[in-house]
């Protein structure tokens, strides 16, 4: 047999593929992001129809797979004439899927904001928007920060199911490199470790800002 | 653009197909979960009371596998093990993989779980002469299974759904079946949304079913 060895070449193509992931991730953080704040603000509208749309929303995309949901957005969408690449089809389904997880998130810290914030605000004449951009969500901010963070660990490790519908980053790479070298251990061993230190620096700075939120929280408590 | 009929009739012939791949979803699923959980139990309480270097031994599985991909996990068990002279069908190998990928997270919550429990609680049990082994089993392992069990559960219900990313090694479940009958039938869309609604059943029919477990389990007042 006349395999290729896993060399300098292909750690090197192994390593570059991962701007790839890199860039799917900061799509579906960016897309999920402002789609979430949006689904969020649905939810804990006034509106019972606008609340129920967007929990069915947050429903169905945590109650169904993410490579089912990337499927029907590849495969499925030709009956009405479509036949996205596989980058649009996976930036857009993670995009929706992280928007889901967002709204819920965001939705969360919303909530955990005593209500006599509403009501001074409400006091002081503010409207709905108005009220959320100057006097929950800064508070919420801080709240949300640490699972955010969390959850940017979750999108980066996801994206590795776009390979599935044929997208290059970093673990179709794995496997076609892989294919022609035949040395499993070396190459998911290398892209394990890649993943790892695309995630590893995220998770200790959501423990970080979860650590500081508690020991503000319990510094709080102590004063009240 | 020509207009599309929906046809659900040649999915709808085959819902025995479906309906066996949903029972080995659930199959990998629950078996992975008890798997899962054996490993986090043993885990969390390795990293908690083991000897120091046990302790770092299990800290460092935990963070290893929860930041590295499922896909990539289930890849190096499926392919390496043959090197290593272990050879796995892939649904033993889908099995390994998914149950170590659980194992760390539950170890995690298992580990929160722990430390929830108040000292005084121990240190009452060591007075009164209970072995470690027991105290270890009726404090500290019970009451902290109570405390973690909705997440837990979450992560249980992350794993019904990750179960899917099995058909990468071809493992045979819903999404395998699926994806096969696409190639059969030509009709994704309609195949998708049936699978899509049978995952959804899943999640809901699990959710349920912990409800209840939870409602059985943990009747003692606190």
């Amino acid at each position: 047999m006349n395999l290729r060895e896993f060399g300098l070449n292909e750690f090197g193509f192994l390593i570059l593929s991962a701007r790839w992931t890199i860039l799917l991730s900061l799509i579906a953080f960016a897309g999920g992001g402002i789609l979430g704040v949006v689904i969020a603000s649905l939810r804990i509208s006034a509106s019972k129809p606008l609340r129920m749309i967007a929990a069915g929303y947050i429903r169905f995309f945590q109650s169904t797979p993410i490579l089912i949901q990337l499927f029907m957005a590849y495969y499925g969408t030709a009956f009405i004439g479509l036949s996205p690449d596989p980058w649009t089809a996976a930036a857009i389904t993670f995009s929706l899927n992280s928007a889901a997880f967002f709204g819920d998130i965001f939705r969360g810290s919303i909530e955990a904001i005593p209500n006599g914030q509403w009501e001074a605000a409400k006091a002081l004449s503010l409207r709905f928007i108005p009220t959320l951009r100057l006097v929950i969500f800064p508070q919420a901010l801080k709240l949300m920060l640490p699972p955010t963070v969390g959850f940017m660990v979750q999108i980066v490790k996801t994206t590795s199911v776009a390979s599935l519908i044929g997208l290059t980053e970093l673990a179709r790479t794995a496997t076609m490199i892989n294919t022609v070298t035949f040395e499993p251990m070396l190459v998911f061993g290398t892209v394990a470790l890649v993943y790892f230190a695309l995630c590893w620096p995220l998770s200790l700075l959501a423990r970080h800002l979860e650590k500081r939120l508690e020991v503000e929280g319990r510094g709080r408590a102590a004063l009240a | 653009m020509p207009s599309y009929v929906f046809q659900f009739g040649p999915i709808l012939i085959r819902s025995e197909e479906l309906i066996h791949g949903a029972w080995l979803t659930i199959w990998f699923a629950s078996v992975s979960m008890v798997l899962g959980l054996a490993i986090g139990i043993l885990g969390a309480v390795a990293r908690s009371f083991g000897p120091r270097w046990l302790s770092s031994l299990v800290a460092a599985y935990v963070e290893l596998i929860r930041n590295t991909p499922l896909l990539i996990q289930l890849y190096f068990v499926f392919f390496t093990l043959p090197f290593l002279g272990l050879k796995l069908s892939s649904s033993a190998a889908a099995i390994l993989a998914l149950s170590i990928h659980l194992g760390a997270y539950a170890t995690e919550i298992m580990r929160a779980g722990i430390q929830s429990i108040p000292s005084g609680q121990i240190e009452a049990a060591k007075s009164l002469g209970l072995k470690p082994y027991k105290i270890i089993r009726h404090i500290v392992l019970l009451q902290a299974l109570r405390a973690i069990y909705p997440a837990l559960c979450g992560q249980f219900i992350l794993q019904l759904l990750g179960t899917s990313i099995i058909s990468a090694i071809a493992a045979e479940e819903l999404t395998a079946i699926a994806n096969n009958m696409v190639m059969q039938t030509f009709r994704s869309f309609e195949v998708y949304i049936v699978v899509a609604i049978i995952y959804f059943i899943l999640v809901q029919a699990f959710s349920l079913l912990f409800q209840g477990f939870s409602r059985f389990f943990f009747r003692w007042k606190t």
